[in-house]
């Protein structure tokens, strides 16, 4: 039965000549649906890399990633097409379009192609607390409210897999633990496999597994981590 | 058009300001564009319609000046006549005079010498056609805003010559800035010569012309006719060159208007290209999120094509309301809807030419550069 992601002995290589730096060292990671799994490391252990490589933003040097039954070795245009409609992106706090709403930022994947399964975009809204804002611009809302706007915007497709980028960097205890708990009701009610990168140990306690990333290896954390 | 319509009116501001320039150089161009069709109106519209094919000069007449200089004996009148295809021959003269009715108007008048009765006599909308009296004119009806009237003596400086306004005729016949009068060809001969009334002209004053005015179907050999009639024809729009000061003042006026294109394009690409730049980190959130390369393409491309048909459709507005206050003014200036269509439609192909060059930059933007952290 295939995973919700798997990766399988991923490496990827940066750079060229004798200046080569490798960010994933035959990485393997089997996440699945209704599973949400973190990924620490400090910076510059690969942590966006693997991130990169999950959500097909580049091609491995070797191994096989597998989004459900889809793999992700094909064109940039077939990755294009696989990331709208299979995957959803959490980016750091800024990463909302500044002109638009937030009932617009939502709605702005599905403007992409077509979609079969999308959600409702003002229910969304309202699924995260939100709908009161829903006319707001990026500039007009918190980091934690411009999290959650980002964090509906990632589901509007119904992807298999979302992929979670530092979803706490900008935020207080409290608006972190939000976020978290929100991400983790998502992923255990959509059955997606989720990936969260973070920095932030408060995180952890949500996730359902913890990895810890050093020099582009994937390990299972310490159990102080865990 | 779902985020084009959006960037637009959130960063209003900055595109109303580059709306603003494009519409100035819309503005510019149906101004040139008027300006151009008035001097070429002025120059030459007395040329436009006088109903023939081609006017052969003599041969070997410099070309620029060839209405001033050409002397054409008369009996080449027939040998183009004779001529297969050639439908109507006739003399044509051309002189250049300063003149003064009797009511004290002082006026340039471009003399224009026909055989009464002959197919480039014109027929006038009031008055009468040249007739028998050698004394005759029939005036472009412009002549009536320089305060010529329909009845009025006109005497021609120096010579003498007296000859009363018997027709004008329908809109503007200029050449040359001046305006047009139609005579008999003798008296045009006379005054050519410097022959004063009751005078005896030059022997051979009778015998020239300025050019064989030639009507023929499309077929009939030119070649062969000014070889035979010992001429150089030139066709109808060949011969506005010939008018003075014709080519300078139109390869002038094309050459701003060639580079107001050229800056419109270098314009709008720089806006665009500064707007791309901007938009880098945003472009790369809509590739990391799954968008296609063509869909971001198609967003800027039609955000450029709003801009600059919304600006360029306001600035011919206000271009077209300006020109028709100007074309009011004695300055030459006629705006023409063809003319005006097509340098707007220019303006708005040349700067999607300079956005589409901007824009293409966004094909470069790395979707990985989205997970790059703050922007």
């Amino acid at each position: 039965m295939s995973a919700g992601l798997l990766l399988d002995e991923v490496t990827l290589r940066h750079g060229d000549g004798e200046d080569i730096t490798t960010a994933l060292d035959e990485v393997t990671l089997r996440v699945e649906e209704g599973e949400i799994v973190a990924v620490v490391g400090p910076s510059g252990a690969g942590k966006s890399s693997l991130l990169a490589v999950a959500g097909g933003l580049t091609v491995p040097d070797s191994g096989r990633v597998l989004v459900g039954d889809v793999d992700l070795s094909g064109t940039e245009r077939d990755r294009a097409r696989i990331r709208r409609e299979r995957i959803g992106y959490v980016f750091q706090s800024n990463n909302l379009i500044p002109s638009l709403t937030a009932v617009d930022q939502v709605r702005l994947p599905l403007t992409f192609g077509r979609h079969d399964a999308s959600r409702d975009p003002l229910e969304l809204l309202a699924e995260v607390g939100m709908e009161h804002k829903a006319g707001r611009r990026p500039h007009e809302l918190s980091g934690g409210e411009r999290q959650r706007v980002g964090i509906a915007r990632a589901l509007v497709t119904r992807p298999r897999l979302l992929l979670v980028d530092e979803p706490t960097a900008a935020l207080d205890r409290q608006r972190s633990h939000e976020v978290v708990e929100l991400l983790a009701k998502e992923t255990h009610h959509l059955r997606m496999a989720t990936v969260v990168v973070t920095h932030d140990h408060d995180v952890l306690r949500h996730c359902d597994r913890v990895y810890e990333m050093v020099d582009g290896r994937l390990n299972p954390a310490q159990p102080a981590l865990a | 058009m779902f985020l084009t319509i959006r960037e637009l009116v959130f960063a209003r501001s900055r595109f109303a300001l580059m709306g603003t320039v494009v519409a100035l150089i819309a503005i510019l161009m149906v101004l040139l564009s008027g300006l151009s069709v008035g001097l070429v109106d002025d120059g030459v519209s007395g040329l436009k319609k006088l109903p023939v094919t081609s006017l052969a000069f003599e041969r070997d007449v410099a070309a620029d000046a060839a209405f001033s200089r050409s002397v054409v004996d008369l009996g080449a009148v027939d040998e183009w006549a004779e001529r297969d295809g050639v439908t109507d021959a006739a003399p044509y003269g051309n002189t250049l005079v300063n003149a003064k009715t009797n009511g004290d108007v002082d006026i340039d008048l471009a003399l224009f010498g026909v055989q009464p009765g002959s197919f480039i006599d014109p027929e006038p909308t009031q008055g009468t056609r040249l007739g028998s009296n050698p004394n005759e004119i029939v005036v472009s009806a412009t002549a009536l805003d320089a305060g010529v009237r329909l009845g009025d003596v006109v005497t021609v400086d120096r010579v003498g010559t007296e000859l009363t306004v018997v027709g004008v005729l329908d809109g503007q016949h200029t050449y040359g800035h001046v305006d047009i009068g139609y005579i008999p060809l003798r008296t045009w001969q006379e005054i050519r010569t410097g022959t004063a009334p009751g005078a005896q002209a030059p022997a051979h004053a009778y015998e020239e012309i300025t050019a064989v005015a030639v009507r023929s179907a499309s077929e009939a050999d030119l070649a062969a006719g000014d070889h035979d009639a010992g001429t150089m024809s030139m066709t109808l729009e060949e011969s506005f060159g010939a008018s003075p000061g014709y080519t300078a003042e139109t390869s002038t006026l094309q050459m701003i208007q060639v580079f107001l294109y050229a800056i419109s394009a270098l314009v709008v690409g720089a806006f665009f290209t500064v707007l791309t730049i901007q938009r880098k980190p945003e472009i790369a959130v809509l590739r990391a999120m799954g968008a296609s390369t063509r869909y971001v393409l198609r967003d800027s491309l039609a955000q450029s094509l709003v801009l600059l048909t919304t600006s360029t459709v306001l600035g011919v507005g206000v271009g077209v309301a300006a020109g028709a206050a100007i074309s009011s003014t004695p300055m030459p200036f006629s705006l023409d809807p063809g003319s005006i269509a097509v340098a707007g439609l220019l303006l708005v192909v040349l700067g999607m030419a300079g956005a589409a060059i901007a824009v293409l930059r966004i094909v470069k933007v790395d979707p990985l550069t989205a997970l790059g952290g703050n922007r």
